[in-house]
């Protein structure tokens, strides 16, 4: 196991942060811790990455011990905070030579990892950190993290406040990191990259509500989904949760996700339920399951 | 202006030097509807709003705001619209009960009337228990709902939203966007933008600004048929990437 986290709870005074947490990562996975702010994402990466104790439980990094071998873990291990933490005063090849240095190597020794994501900012590195555009910061920050070749990465909400084509190119990156043979273990608010990951555990108020790969996780919901649709979307809403045998209803882009208390549920009747309180273009159509809608449906 | 509609921008153009940060828009927004405004990193979005707000002149081009000229009147425009972004919402150090009656205050409501909104307010988002919390000991999700409620505390004719729900659970967000859909079915205008293509998919209309023009501008739907796309990721994807 590349990460091996087991029982690992942290409190803030009255917060618990991270509550009786055990996840495993295998090496070479792309692994994705998805939840939204405050769900514990951080304080997770800062207990792996040694810069914070935990109360309770143990975790193995790389093979090295969090609390033991904190020394060796920081060796081989790259951090990408959710937070720019580069010198912003520094140009953009000090900062990759100062965090090459301390890590006992130079741009040279490693240039081939960094080279596909480098040569992008490599124009601009004379201009210093603080004036590059969030996409460049990225970047740079990405760079920093694996200029001395770690055996796993750990990347906390890289994409957060970054477009869409920026957002699709990192995760090219990220592809191409993982075929070079390192962990990565990666934060996302954002449901639909959970996709892109082998594995995900979906996390919320400091709880693991459950890992699995994307693909399997839709499964744990445990009934249909229908897509409904009618002229009124807000009145919709208001219907479908007034209606009597409704599980949960909820927006859902140009629709809303409706699920059923009942087993034999019939969309005929709600149809007709719906006609009757006066709506108008009324659509009802099974939908695929989203994580989204699992991740809710776990949250309740 | 034109049947019910309450924003009008025609050739809308700001220019930074030779730079042109906002390249001859034009488009319309109606009364009620929730429109999207969607752009990647620097296409021009924050320039263009900033001009629908009042807060930057533009350099040529039209535009009005519930009924009032973005060169003449912006003080009517401001008086006229609610504004919230996820940068900045509420005062952190003020209680919530505090933050209501400061907005309140700003906006030129009565005492009266800033009272009867905060009990509506209270009522409505179930704050009973944290009203005399300070906002920055809220949830992410608390204070956004609530700084929603403060943008609509003057009963403005449209809301300006920036970004509004980053970060925030699934099911806190699909509780905001019940309340835009709330403040549209009362015939408030939203004008939204965010890079986030699921949330684009809520609104009635999107546009879709690619290096200072609008390069796309229709129903999400229409705009999925068009594109053969999916979902608005891969609109947004198959426009921004050319």
């Amino acid at each position: 196991m590349s990460i091996s986290v087991k029982n690992i709870s942290k409190s803030f005074k009255t917060v618990n942060a991270v509550d009786d947490v055990s996840f495993e990562v295998k090496e070479g996975e792309l692994f994705g811790l998805i939840g939204p702010d405050g769900a514990g994402k951080t304080t997770i990466f800062r207990i792996l990455t040694t810069l914070l104790f935990a109360d309770k439980g143990t975790a193995t990094v790389a093979g090295f011990d969090v609390v033991d071998d904190f020394k060796e873990i920081r060796n081989h291990v790259g951090y990408m905070p959710g937070k720019f933490s580069l010198y912003q005063d520094l140009t953009v090849e000090e900062n990759l030579t100062f965090f090459a240095t301390i890590f006992g190597t130079t741009i040279e020794e490693n240039y081939e990892l960094i080279k596909d994501i480098y040569v992008q900012i490599e124009p601009f590195k004379n201009r210093r950190a603080g004036a590059l555009s969030g996409g460049m910061k990225q970047k740079l920050a990405l760079s920093c993290a694996l200029i001395h070749k770690p055996k796993v990465l750990f990347l906390d909400e890289p994409t957060t406040g970054v477009d869409p084509v920026s957002r699709k190119e990192f995760w090219e990156m990220l592809k191409r990191l993982q075929q070079k043979g390192i962990t990565i273990l990666v934060s996302t608010p954002y449901m639909d990259e959970a996709a892109l990951c082998d594995r995900i555990a979906l996390i919320q108020h400091g709880k693991i509500l459950q890992i699995d790969d994307p693909k399997e996780i839709v499964k744990h919901f445990p009934t249909t989904i229908y897509d409904i649709k009618a002229a009124n979307i807000y009145k919709l809403l208001l219907a479908l949760k007034e209606y009597k045998h409704s599980y949960s209803v909820y927006p859902f882009g140009e629709f809303v996700h409706y699920t059923d208390k009942r087993e034999d549920f019939n969309p005929q009747e709600l149809q007709q339920y719906l006609e009757a309180n006066n709506h108008q273009n009324i659509k009802i159509e099974i939908t695929k399951t989203t994580i989204e809608d699992t991740f809710m449906e776990l949250a309740k | 202006m034109k049947n019910n509609n309450v924003i009008e921008v025609e050739n809308l153009t700001k220019k930074f030097g030779d730079f042109i940060a906002v390249n001859a828009i034009t488009f319309e927004v109606k009364k009620g509807e929730i429109f999207g405004f969607l752009g990647a990193n620097g296409a021009g979005k924050t320039t263009a709003m900033k001009m629908l707000i009042g807060i930057s002149k533009p350099t040529s081009g039209s535009a009005k705001v519930a009924g009032f000229d973005v060169f003449t009147n912006t003080e009517d425009i401001k008086k006229n619209i609610g504004y919230m972004s996820q940068k900045f919402a509420l005062y952190d150090d003020l209680t919530v009960k505090e933050n209501i009656t400061f907005f309140g205050g700003i906006y030129g409501l009565s005492r009266k009337k800033i009272e009867e909104k905060r009990q509506l307010l209270v009522e409505e988002l179930g704050l009973q228990n944290i009203v005399n919390e300070l906002v920055g000991a809220l949830p992410l999700g608390w204070k956004q709902k609530i700084s929603f409620s403060v943008a609509l505390l003057h009963e403005p004719k449209i809301v300006f939203l920036d970004e509004p729900t980053g970060g925030v659970d699934p099911i806190t967000r699909r509780q905001f966007w019940e309340m835009i859909y709330k403040a549209s079915n009362n015939g408030t205008t939203v004008f939204v933008t965010t890079h986030y293509m699921d949330e684009a998919e809520y609104c009635d209309r999107v546009s879709i600004m690619v290096e200072g023009k609008i390069e796309a501008l229709d129903s999400p739907k229409k705009l999925k048929e068009k594109y053969n796309a999916d979902n608005m990721n891969e609109v947004f994807l198959k426009l921004a990437r050319g």
